[in-house]
């Protein structure tokens, strides 16, 4: 596949993809239940509820509280999909995630908006850049965060078909359609989106399509990119990132997360472990956000398309 | 009364069992669990429906949940007694690469656990899920949960205080061991959480009171609750206990709540409490 083949078409948010997604599994599983603390409306999930009203469950301002309300729906057989902002779904209950799910292997799916910095203009009390490292953390949690409207909507299928506790991440903004339209998506499973031969990209989240422009970018000025997208952090396809990287020699992975305990930490985990090899990270550097318009938060923090082609000639030199 | 006498006759063996799985391992929570041995005696050996060949979904059953999971010595004593696992099993308590953990797991697959339990605070919310899926199931049983007085301290509590009425579980039965203890002292000096009843009632639920320590009163308030008409609120009794109940020694102090006896002591306590149905087996006691 060319990389300049690859192209947007139109803008829908993630979140809008969750939604589609919901109203897909309303329709085929009767014990999908979705659950949501006080933030409806920003998970556009509409369809969902209004077609199943009684499996629609407002647990109101009360996040911990609707965790193990999940957990005890799960016990029950039901699938509960546990929404709200990313923020308030890890880090204000990683301990209820922690017992009532996770070490209780309860099949909640955590499906969390409004991740990352392009939450944008509210700032950094709820820009979540930690919560891959913390669900990656926990044992048997499936972590995913897809690149964009389509691959969300497959997401959301293929989690409720997955039996387990899992971590599904997602944004606000709306950003560019590049992926097929009624995709299946394969829990754990990287997709190459493009071979090459002189560097590795490895992205995923929002940060795909970054990766795809500087790509096409980098194509243009010579330098050939097997660039993957990675929906599942965890478990890791370890095998398409140690293949590209046999091929390559050098690795450049992207995120809208912290340097620290997200995709990259993985990545160079697995490398480090496999095949060491040279890698740069464009991620956020172990800092908060702040408010701001989306593409300028991007470009503050080094998650722009510029600065996935730097990051790209800085791992070449040290190939 | 026949009844009543086999259910204390149980009881007095749960006891039994509390002791010697705290002694044996060195480690525990004995305070609580004698406490609260009635109650859990009375809702596996008459109050509730259940299979100890036990189905996690607990569909069609009454289902009881620990939040204070630190008390697992009388859980996992009342669940062997009950069938759902060999009471020889009771001498692995918190021993490396046994099913009975500290605190109640499911990791383990013991049957009778549906949760991990023992971060206080999270009980109430996955009963009151449980309870919630059976309501959408057209599932007429009851979901009983345990919780703590000092666990009252907990935030989550009274967010799932909220939730249960409103979402009219009146299939959900709180019970809260009063018992007055805590880790660090009397919950009174720690951080008050009276007048526990008023605050239920006043987040919507029907209170109850009870002696959690008389095992008639305890069974005429679970049968009353039980088949009282439903009428959206859901349950909430508050169980006045002595912590340490049937060791004089142990008996209303904080200092036995996760403290176990020595060789003295544990003799001492069995002296008080008759074998009925056997010991489970092991050396040393």
């Amino acid at each position: 596949m060319d990389i300049q083949d690859i192209k947007s078409t139109g803008k829908k948010a993630t979140r809008e993809g969750f939604g589609a997604g919901m109203h897909s599994v309303g329709e085929t599983h009767d014990n999908v239940v979705m659950l949501t603390a006080d933030l409806r409306g920003s998970m556009k999930a509409d369809d969902f509820i209004n077609a199943h009203p009684d499996r629609f469950v407002q647990c109101g301002i009360a996040e911990a509280n609707m965790m193990g309300v999940a957990a005890g729906l799960a016990t029950a057989g039901k699938i509960p999909m546990v929404t709200t902002f990313a923020n308030f779904a890890t880090g204000r209950v990683y301990d209820q995630i922690r017992q009532s799910i996770a070490y209780s292997h309860k099949n909640v799916k955590i499906c969390a908006s409004h991740a990352g910095l392009t939450l944008g203009e509210d700032g950094a009390t709820h820009q979540i850049l930690e919560d891959i490292g913390m669900m990656r953390m926990l044992p048997g949690m499936t972590v995913i965060n897809p690149c964009d409207y389509n691959q969300t909507k497959a997401a959301v299928e293929a989690l409720v078909d997955h039996e387990g506790p899992a971590y599904l991440r997602f944004g606000r903004p709306g950003w560019p359609v590049f992926t097929a339209e009624n995709q299946k998506l394969e829990i754990g499973k990287a997709l190459q989106l493009a071979e090459g031969s002189d560097v590795s990209i490895i992205a995923t989240g929002h940060l795909v399509w970054k990766a795809v422009e500087a790509a096409k970018q980098l194509a243009e000025e010579g330098v050939s990119v097997d660039l993957i997208n990675i929906h599942t952090i965890k478990p890791l396809d370890e095998e398409a990132i140690l293949a590209s990287v046999r091929k390559t020699g050098c690795i450049v992975t992207c995120e809208e997360h912290n340097k620290y305990g997200g995709l990259g930490s993985a990545v160079a985990e697995c490398l480090s472990m496999h095949q060491p090899t040279p890698q740069e990270f464009v991620a956020t550097n172990d800092t908060f956000g702040e408010s701001g318009p989306v593409g300028e938060l991007l470009e503050k923090y080094g998650l722009g398309t510029k600065d996935v082609v730097a990051a790209v000639k800085k791992v070449l030199k040290r190939k | 009364m026949a009844e009543i006498k086999k259910l204390e006759r149980i009881a007095s063996q749960v006891r039994r069992d509390i002791i010697r799985q705290v002694y044996l391992s060195q480690s525990g929570h004995p305070g609580g669990s004698l406490g609260c041995t009635d109650l859990l005696v009375a809702l596996y050996f008459k109050i509730m429906k259940h299979d100890p060949a036990f189905n996690m979904d607990g569909a069609g059953e009454d289902v009881f949940f620990l939040s204070n999971g630190h008390i697992s010595p009388v859980w996992y004593s009342v669940l062997a007694h009950a069938g759902y696992f060999p009471p020889s099993e009771l001498k692995t308590f918190r021993e490396l690469n046994s099913r009975l953990q500290g605190h109640p797991t499911t990791h383990e697959d013991l049957p009778g656990i549906r949760v991990a339990s023992g971060s206080l605070g999270q009980g109430i919310s996955v009963a009151a899920g449980l309870a919630l899926a059976k309501k959408m199931n057209g599932d007429d049983r009851n979901v009983f949960v345990l919780t703590g007085d000092g666990e009252q301290q907990e935030g989550q509590i009274w967010e799932a205080a909220l939730f249960g009425p409103h979402n009219k579980l009146d299939n959900l039965i709180v019970i809260i061991d009063r018992n007055g203890q805590q880790i660090d002292g009397p919950t009174t000096e720690v951080l008050e959480v009276d007048d526990l009843g008023k605050k239920w009632e006043a987040f919507g639920w029907t209170v109850e009171h009870m002696d959690g320590n008389n095992m008639t009163e305890v069974i005429e308030t679970l049968q009353r609750v039980v088949k009282q008409e439903k009428n959206g609120k859901p349950v909430c009794i508050v169980m006045k206990t002595e912590m340490g109940k049937g060791v004089d020694f142990m008996e209303g102090t904080h200092h036995w709540h996760g403290k176990a006896p020595n060789e003295e002591q544990a003799k001492n306590a069995l002296g008080q409490l008759e074998e009925t149905l056997g010991d489970f087996p092991a050396e040393g006691i």
